[in-house]
């Protein structure tokens, strides 16, 4: 798997959604990506890459590209 | 009026504040809440469609403290079921979200506030109300079931004056939301803060939000409450790390905290002079009946404390008999003024006076130990506890029996459902219903596929048999 297929399998596997919905997805957009969910998702995420995200980021990530431009920081580039 | 609060007392105090900065001081809290009543006229019932907004509280405090019976419902209830506890309990008026309007068309809005409206039924009052019923709530979680629990004036005072004294609660407290109002928990933050003076932060942002954290620390929050996965999400944050210096209180109810999250929180509570307080309550007890004592929350791990002020547990053998000797479990029984009064089915319950005099048998199997710490070790009846919702596997049964005629039998711990069916193509059918009809994340599902449920000659259900697929 690329980092994108990585990137969007923990979006799908947490927030029962299909890959046409990510692009342009919002926090709350659909009932599963609530407070619950976005912990799903950050682990999810965190998981694939083997990395540990920060506080901030974690409450600052809120949409599926704001996602990719943090995981820049943490060298996971995703294209 | 003053019911429950005495607002004029501290007319000069800011009661709430909102992430938008949105100011309501205790005078406007007052004066405001008797401008709604003036249209509502005499005593009769009001749905409250709930937000974690300043509409919604000054709608309820209003409601309260002049005793006009108000019902406390999430405004993202499901239609149906919203429409189904209308028919049943015929209010005389709703309290909603003016951006829900539509929902409710043909009624007319008599009075707007503070982005709420109050919308006039087409009921004619066909019941009488109780002289001390003051307000009715779920039992948290609701699949569909019209049932209420009734609070009284005397409950709800009883409760809020007990958690002041217990939590040592006074004007300088500025509680932030971080429950739904509607959940007896959320609740009691509210109504035990008014009673002194307190300051509310008002918002219906959570924890994994920006906004949240922004609004937190701006208004310099002291205190907030939490479910045992308010808990895991914090942990998740890293929370030990962030620099919160308002914060002092943070508390936890509505189901059991692990006890390593209990001892990582009570920790970090000792190291940063903060207090980590466990309790314990259900909604048929107003809110609170347990709480273990802050000094005591790194030495009890796994407790859920003692009894609330004026309150008493005691423990029950299957034979009836008192339990004196400690660790023997025994279902757990409460005493005390804040025991509600029971439970409503519809709207021709509402009449109905006192049924607990002041004892609820909790449902609950607990143990104490030797310095008398009591210890919730299982339950009596079917139900988890799902992100602090109560939820009963029975009746989740009886839905997806009800909606696909299959075989069906649910189990599992809580935040952790797991339906067993004997069809495939049913799985992902079964698990959307359940998510639809609960309205919790679907994380906390997964239908499982087995060739047949076990079941005893009787054709009881061995529940026991499928915790083997889970545990």
């Amino acid at each position: 798997m690329n980092n994108r297929e990585k990137y969007n399998n923990a979006f799908i596997e947490s927030l029962d959604v299909e890959e046409s919905q990510l692009a342009g997805l919002k926090y709350q957009d659909v009932p599963a990506w609530d407070s619950v969910g976005h912990m799903g998702l950050v682990s999810e995420i965190e998981d694939a890459f083997d990395i540990q995200f920060e506080t901030d980021d974690i409450v600052d990530f809120n949409s599926y590209e704001k996602g990719i431009e943090i995981l820049k920081k943490y060298s996971v580039v995703i294209e | 009026m003053n019911k429950i609060w005495n607002l004029e007392k501290y007319k000069d105090c800011e009661a709430l504040i909102d992430e938008n900065g949105n100011v309501v001081t205790y005078e406007q809290l007052k004066s405001q809440g008797e401008d709604l009543i003036k249209s509502i006229g005499e005593r009769c019932l009001v749905f409250c469609l709930c937000r974690n907004e300043i509409g919604s509280i000054v709608g309820y405090v209003s409601f309260i403290n002049n005793g006009v019976v108000t019902a406390l419902l999430n405004s993202h209830l499901e239609e149906k079921l919203l429409e189904n506890l209308l028919e049943k309990y015929k209010p005389s008026f709703i309290w909603a979200p003016e951006d829900q309007m539509n929902q409710f068309e043909g009624l007319e809005s008599v009075y707007e506030k503070y982005d709420y409206v109050l919308l006039k039924t087409n009921y004619s009052k066909e019941y009488s109300l109780y002289n001390e019923l003051a307000l009715l709530l779920t039992t948290s979680g609701s699949t569909g079931s019209p049932k209420f629990v009734r609070q009284s004036y005397t409950n709800i005072l009883d409760n809020a004056s007990s958690i002041v004294d217990y939590l040592k609660l006074d004007s300088s407290e500025r509680p932030i939301t971080t429950l739904p109002m509607n959940y007896t928990y959320g609740l009691s933050i509210i109504n035990s803060h008014l009673l002194v003076g307190a300051t509310i932060l008002v918002t219906d942002k959570g924890l994994m939000q920006k906004e949240f954290w922004n609004f937190f620390k701006e208004a310099g929050a002291t205190s907030f409450g939490g479910v045992p996965y308010t808990y895991e999400m914090l942990d998740k944050l890293r929370f030990y790390r962030m620099q919160l210096p308002s914060l002092r209180t943070m508390t936890q109810a509505g189901g059991k905290i692990t006890p390593e999250l209990h001892e990582k929180f009570a920790k970090y509570a000792e190291e940063q002079h903060k207090k980590f307080v466990v309790m314990y309550g259900q909604c048929e007890a107003t809110a609170r009946m347990g709480y273990l004592p802050p000094e005591k929350a790194a030495e009890k791990k796994g407790s859920m404390g003692i009894p609330i002020p004026g309150g008493k547990f005691t423990l029950i053998d299957v034979n009836g008999q008192g339990i004196t000797t400690p660790h023997t479990t025994g279902e757990l029984v409460y005493e005390g003024k804040n025991v509600t009064l029971g439970y409503a089915e519809s709207g021709e319950d509402l009449i109905e006076g006192d049924e607990r005099h002041g004892v609820l048998a909790t449902g609950d199997m607990a143990q104490f130990d030797e310095d008398g710490y009591y210890y919730i070790v299982g339950r009596k009846k079917r139900f988890l506890k799902i992100y602090g919702n109560r939820v009963n596997l029975d009746e989740i049964d009886r839905l997806i029996k009800g909606e696909f005629e299959i075989e069906v039998a649910s189990s599992g711990v809580d935040d952790h459902m797991y339906i067993f069916i004997t069809d495939t193509g049913f799985a992902d059918r079964v698990k959307d219903f359940v998510v639809s009809k609960t309205k919790l994340n679907p994380a906390a599902f997964k239908t499982i596929v087995i060739d047949e449920i076990p079941k005893n000659d009787s054709g009881k259900t061995l529940y026991k048999e499928l915790t083997k697929y889970y545990a």
